[in-house]
């Protein structure tokens, strides 16, 4: 129950892009403004940006309240992360860049974000076809070491913000300072538990 | 003798609105029944010649009495191009004016309460004449004309207004500059009360906006004070009440809502420059030859685009305009003084 519900409400942004896609469409209220395909695009890749966070946000969330439920959809997260990811670059692909290819390369050239992010979402490729229980299993203690990819693919992302920004970096701080938060809160894991400890201690 | 030769670019005298038309423009809408808002009906300016489509809509009403008075006499400029004008829609809803917020839509949300009636402009620097005046004042003097220019943002997309307002030069001969005045330096409101995001922590540009323009550029046939936009009064997400436009320029040159001129010797540190000066140059004309350094400047999309066409035009040096602003430039390095 508490992952289908989960896995409706992650549905949501998508819904509602295709909602608005559809009344664009049919000439109903042009809520996407003069530059649609872009609005589109960015609002795709804001929630990959969400969805990586809060996958990266499950373990600390767990540790810190023992609440264990919350493993449970840590893998329906980082999916919906790649699955965000995906149709982001792909509507850059189709919508913006139309698939002129020709301009691909100057483009990767010339925009060091669009390199950038490409690399962070193929870091996102292994991640997600390993993302079952049969690559767990055959990959064993390698499966972890892997899957710490997603710090890589956190910092890339946060690179990827700031450098497309014209000017106001306000949004790249913070995605900034949150992964900074999550990433430190994996360093200082062990300082963590022991905090834990003399807490229960005390009780 | 001053011959003047036809060049590529040049504005065709066939692509400049007859003013019989332009003047019978509002008699036109009234008789398709049209109000002051009638966004999305289409309105042939110049339907009985058989003329391009200019307009979709105008501009709602919003200006003072004195403005509204004036704009009884607009008459069509030259140098306008006949290239269909961004729908007023659109013009007025898709704006950098951070001031007001960094995204396309917060100027139009959030610039609503925004108090542009009474305004004053102080004039100020090497000019024989300087003071503060009232807008009223400032615009007075000058027959209000139509000019549809186009407008290319850093970002790589652009636009076609259809600006009203009047010659810079004009403006700035009345205050007999001095010679010592070899800069233009151009200053935003700063009211933080009224224009939420100068008061943010995280503002990336310092306030006040500040422009500049050498004063030969300023007193060249372009360059432009606008006070409305599509026949009436300007909207405050575009700069209201009165704004520069600089069509050969970058977007940014173009600022809002001035309330400071002053003639300066040296040339004056603008807002962008001071931002980030490896990336916006104090001249930021238009060139595709030279990229922004993350991304490339040979072509824009020109707006509205569709979700799937992106409308991308080929970016022209001096964004179409260099027969009229090339030789202020003949013996300088675009690349280097970009």
């Amino acid at each position: 129950m508490f992952k289908l519900l989960t896995f409706l409400l992650c549905l949501l942004p998508l819904e509602y892009s295709i909602y608005q896609v559809y009344q664009l469409q049919t000439d109903g209220a042009n809520v996407l403004g003069a530059d649609p395909a872009k609005a589109l695009v960015l609002l795709q890749g804001e929630w990959a940006i969400r969805f990586l966070l809060l996958t990266l946000l499950v373990t600390p969330v767990r540790r810190l309240t023992g609440w264990h439920q919350a493993q449970k959809i840590r893998r329906m997260l980082g999916l919906f992360t790649f699955a965000y990811a995906s149709i982001h670059l792909l509507a850059y692909l189709f919508l913006l860049l139309e698939l002129d290819f020709r301009n691909l390369g100057a483009d990767i050239l010339k925009r060091p974000y669009i390199t950038i992010g490409f690399t962070a979402y193929l870091l996102l490729v292994p991640l997600a076809l390993t993302s079952n229980s049969f690559a767990i299993r055959l990959l064993r203690n390698r499966w972890a070491l892997l899957h710490r990819l997603v710090y890589g693919v956190a910092i890339l992302v946060v690179v990827h913000v700031t450098w497309l920004a014209k000017s106001s970096y306000s949004e790249a701080i913070a995605y900034g300072v949150i992964v900074t938060v999550l990433l430190l809160s994996r360093v200082f894991k062990d300082k963590f538990a022991l905090f834990q400890e003399a807490l229960k201690r005390r009780v | 003798m001053l011959i003047k030769r036809a060049q590529a670019g040049d504005i065709r005298s066939s692509e400049i609105t007859s003013e019989t038309v332009f003047h019978e423009r509002r008699q036109i809408l009234k008789a398709m029944g049209i109000g002051a808002v009638a966004l999305g009906t289409p309105v042939v300016a110049g339907a009985t010649s058989g003329e391009r489509q200019l307009y979709t809509t105008q501009a709602p009403l919003s200006g003072p009495a004195w403005l509204q008075n004036k704009l009884n006499t607009l008459t069509p400029g030259q140098y306008s191009t006949r290239e269909p004008a961004t729908p007023f829609e659109y013009v007025s809803t898709y704006n950098n004016f951070y001031e007001f917020g960094t995204g396309k839509t917060d100027p139009a949300d959030n610039s609503q309460n925004f108090v542009t009636d009474p305004w004053k402009v102080e004039v100020t620097g090497e000019a024989e004449l300087t003071g503060t005046y009232n807008l009223e004042d400032i615009v007075n003097p000058y027959a209000l004309e139509e000019r549809v220019y186009r407008l290319r943002c850093v970002e790589a997309w652009s636009m076609v207004v259809p600006w009203v307002g009047f010659s810079l030069a004009n403006l700035l001969k009345r205050f007999k500059p001095n010679s010592n005045a070899k800069y233009v330096r151009f200053e935003t409101l700063h009211d933080p009360e009224q224009m939420p995001a100068q008061g943010s922590r995280f503002a990336a540009i310092d306030y006040p906006y500040v422009e500049g323009l050498r004063i030969d550029e300023a007193m060249n046939e372009l360059a432009f004070l606008a006070v409305g936009v599509y026949g009436n009064a300007m909207p405050n997400q575009n700069g209201a009440p009165i704004r520069l436009v600089v069509p050969w320029k970058y977007g940014f040159k173009s600022i809002k809502s001035i309330v400071k001129i002053e003639f300066t010797k040296r040339r004056p540190k603008t807002t962008w420059e001071i931002s980030n000066s490896r990336e916006y140059g104090f001249y930021a004309n238009v060139n595709p030859d030279v990229d922004h350094p993350r991304w490339s400047q040979a072509r824009e999309r020109r707006l509205p685009t569709s979700i799937f066409n992106q409308n991308y035009v080929e970016t022209l040096k001096f964004n179409g305009y260099a027969p009229l602003v090339a030789h202020l430039y003949k013996d300088m390095d675009l690349r280097k003084q970009y």
